[in-house]
């Protein structure tokens, strides 16, 4: 018995250790997934991020047709890899909306100048309010929503050459 | 030499921040007018999550989006919405992992046991000693 307990110390701290060594090898995923996945858009309604496009209600998305709605930002450094990226799936007939999340018009107009547009229309969100109701959590964000106006997938970070195969199969889905 | 002056290079570059230039909203950083909504709204965003510096609340936070995160929790109080109410709202988008409020699903259950499991424990080793003292 005494023996036994004797090493427990012992094995507690190669426990210690061994948890350490695992979270290490595998980190948490930090990312946070909206719930909103299956459900519908919630309602809201953004001013235009341009003056030379439209700006984006909820109801512009329930058409029939599957849409991507990238949340993105002219400070955010990896959107500007992912706008080229849009800008292909754009040439392949995919209708892609933007939320402009705290940003000025002259500096959204600037971003896409130097970057390319991929968007048919884009509202601006300047205190991230509909960010925050779609439950993304950081720019660069994406939803896939079909035609009835129902998230069908969240793409955290930037959508990136390699994703696109996998994109499209999630609009296809989504018909 | 050449380790100093990339040193010094490095002192004087500015971080990347992934930041925008606008202004905090509103109510990001200024107190309710009404003393009561404000102790209100205190309280729930002491108990909600930041999504950029998680591990912080909302109410320490220093990132834009929990600023804004301030700001929808001030204007929803203001506008006389309940503090469980807005924190249903938050947890229907971003799980109950926006909220610290220990809940009663079945992952927090340890949590809640943990207390009564330890006391009982130091319960069973007390009586124990006294009862080898009795003997002895």
């Amino acid at each position: 018995m005494s023996r036994a307990i004797r090493f427990a110390p012992l094995v507690l701290l190669l426990l210690l250790i061994a948890g350490l060594i695992w979270r290490l090898v595998t980190p948490v995923d930090t990312n946070v997934p909206s719930k909103l996945e299956g459900k519908a858009v919630p309602a809201f309604a953004l001013a235009a991020g341009l003056p030379t496009k439209p700006g984006l209600s909820s109801t512009d998305l329930a058409t029939g047709k599957p849409h991507i709605v990238n949340i993105f930002a002219s400070w955010c450094v990896p959107c500007i890899t992912e706008v080229r990226v849009l800008q292909q799936l754009r040439s392949q007939g995919v209708s892609i909306d933007g939320i402009a999340v705290r940003d000025r018009p002259a500096d959204i107009a600037d971003f896409l100048a130097r970057n390319g547009d991929p968007y048919e229309r884009i509202g601006s969100d300047t205190e991230s309010k509909v960010q925050i109701s779609l439950g993304s959590s950081g720019v660069p964000e994406s939803f896939i929503v079909d035609g009835r106006g129902i998230i069908r997938y969240q793409h955290i970070g930037p959508i990136e050459a390699a994703d696109v195969p996998m994109i499209l199969g999630k609009l296809e889905q989504s018909k | 030499m050449r380790p100093v002056a990339i040193a010094f290079a490095l002192l004087l570059a500015q971080p990347a921040l992934a930041d925008s230039d606008l202004p905090p909203a509103y109510w990001a950083n200024r107190q309710l007018p009404d003393q009561r909504q404000e102790a209100r709204a205190q309280a729930l965003m002491q108990e909600l999550r930041c999504l950029v510096c998680q591990g912080q609340s909302i109410a320490d936070s220093d990132a834009e989006l929990a600023g804004d995160m301030r700001d929808l929790v001030r204007r929803r109080i203001a506008a006389g919405e309940k503090p469980s109410d807005i924190r249903a709202w938050l947890v229907q988008r971003y799980g109950t992992w926006i909220s610290y409020k220990p809940t009663a699903e079945p992952a927090a259950w340890p949590l809640w046991l943990a207390p009564l499991a330890l006391l009982m424990i130091g319960a069973f080793l007390i009586r124990r000693r006294i009862g080898l003292g009795k003997r002895a």
